[in-house]
């Protein structure tokens, strides 16, 4: 009865979103904002890559609200698993075997300098802070899969942390003081496709991966503790 | 409309909608928390997928000047793509707190069917 009402319901919101996009072609540009960001955004912001200067720079403020949001969530999370006792386990869990435990500590670097790479050079090529950051906390749970017992320092994830959101939030007032917004380019733009150019762009995405990289981690650390 | 133009133009709405209706569909049906959970997970997907049909341009490439000589006409709205790209990584930061709360919810019930939370009744 549920499944056969859900079907029902289902279908009436598929009839409906099928009427409205018959008017949507696909694979036609639509927006004039989409062309105006890929004729101008070189000039205007010095990036070579057009999704980091919509996402740093048109639309900084936006992405400052996503990474409020992203911290709000693992606040949250940490809020909700705080309360239980943090057992010591670290003499009772039983250790990886050679080769994994190997493996682990030989890609652990390697996927760090991947992440780094990947948020220092998100003007010029596809990446970013929060792709980078991605990566570099996929190699912190490698490390908590394959090294047993390890945890990342809590403290240094926190300063880490903040460091990533006071350098967006100070470049965005120190923007606000030397040019007319919040956020302003302040910085010469350079030439594009140097890896230093388009201005306070990657270093406001360094920011950001630093910032998602120790809060995705941190995350990690979080529930990995609560299931052993 | 050739049936080959009907799937040419929206091929990937309906495989995007698709993805949608059935995270919906489990979100109506299942009684399991975390069944919910990962169907919210596949709407989420669903709804990058659709996103970023609406900004494909056909014949177009990725919005990045990587190397000179490339036309800003041939290529794909950036907008969408920015918008998704934060979205996937707030996706799995809600995943992970949906889980915990799923988490709290079996050690407080002692179950994770939701017809037996009596207080989850509406």
């Amino acid at each position: 009865m549920r499944k056969l009402l859900g079907i029902i319901l289902l279908a009436v919101i598929a009839a409906g979103i099928a009427l409205s996009l018959e008017e949507i072609p696909f694979g036609i540009s639509k927006t004039i904002i989409g062309d105006y960001f890929n004729k101008n955004g070189v000039e205007e912001t010095g990036a070579t890559n057009m999704v980091t200067s919509v996402v740093v720079s048109y639309r900084g403020f936006d992405t400052l609200g996503e990474i409020t949001v992203l911290f709000t969530a693992a606040i949250g999370l940490g809020a909700l698993l705080t309360g239980h006792k943090k057992r010591e386990h670290s003499d009772k869990v039983e250790p990886s075997s050679l080769i994994v435990y190997t493996g682990c500590r030989f890609l652990f670097p390697v996927l760090m300098l991947v992440g780094t790479y990947i948020f220092i050079h998100g003007h010029l090529t596809p990446g970013g802070g929060f792709q980078g950051g991605a990566i570099v906390a996929s190699g912190f749970l490698l490390m908590y899969l394959g090294c047993k017992g390890k945890r990342i320092k809590f403290k240094a994830s926190t300063v880490i942390e903040v460091l990533g959101g006071l350098i967006f939030v100070g470049l965005g007032i120190a923007g606000l003081t030397m040019g007319e917004d919040f956020l302003f380019n302040f910085l010469p733009k350079g030439e594009a496709g140097e890896l230093f150019s388009a201005g306070i762009i990657p270093i406001i995405y360094i920011g950001i991966g630093l910032k998602v990289g120790s809060e995705l981690a941190g995350i990690i650390d979080n529930l990995i503790e609560e299931s052993t | 409309m050739s049936f080959a133009e009907f799937l040419n133009n929206y091929m990937y709405y309906i495989g995007a909608f698709g993805l949608i209706f059935i995270g919906l569909f489990i979100l109506l049906t299942k009684k399991n928390l975390v069944k919910v959970i990962i169907g919210l997970s596949i709407m989420d997907t669903g709804i990058y997928l659709f996103l970023i049909a609406i900004g494909y341009v056909h014949e177009g490439t990725a919005p990045i000047f990587s190397k000179p000589g490339l036309n800003a006409e041939g290529m794909v709205d950036p907008v969408p793509q920015a918008l998704v790209l934060t979205a996937i990584v707030i996706g799995v930061a809600i995943l992970a707190l949906a889980l915990t709360l799923a988490v709290k919810l079996y050690k407080h019930y002692g179950t994770l069917n939701l017809r037996k939370i009596k207080e989850q009744k509406w």
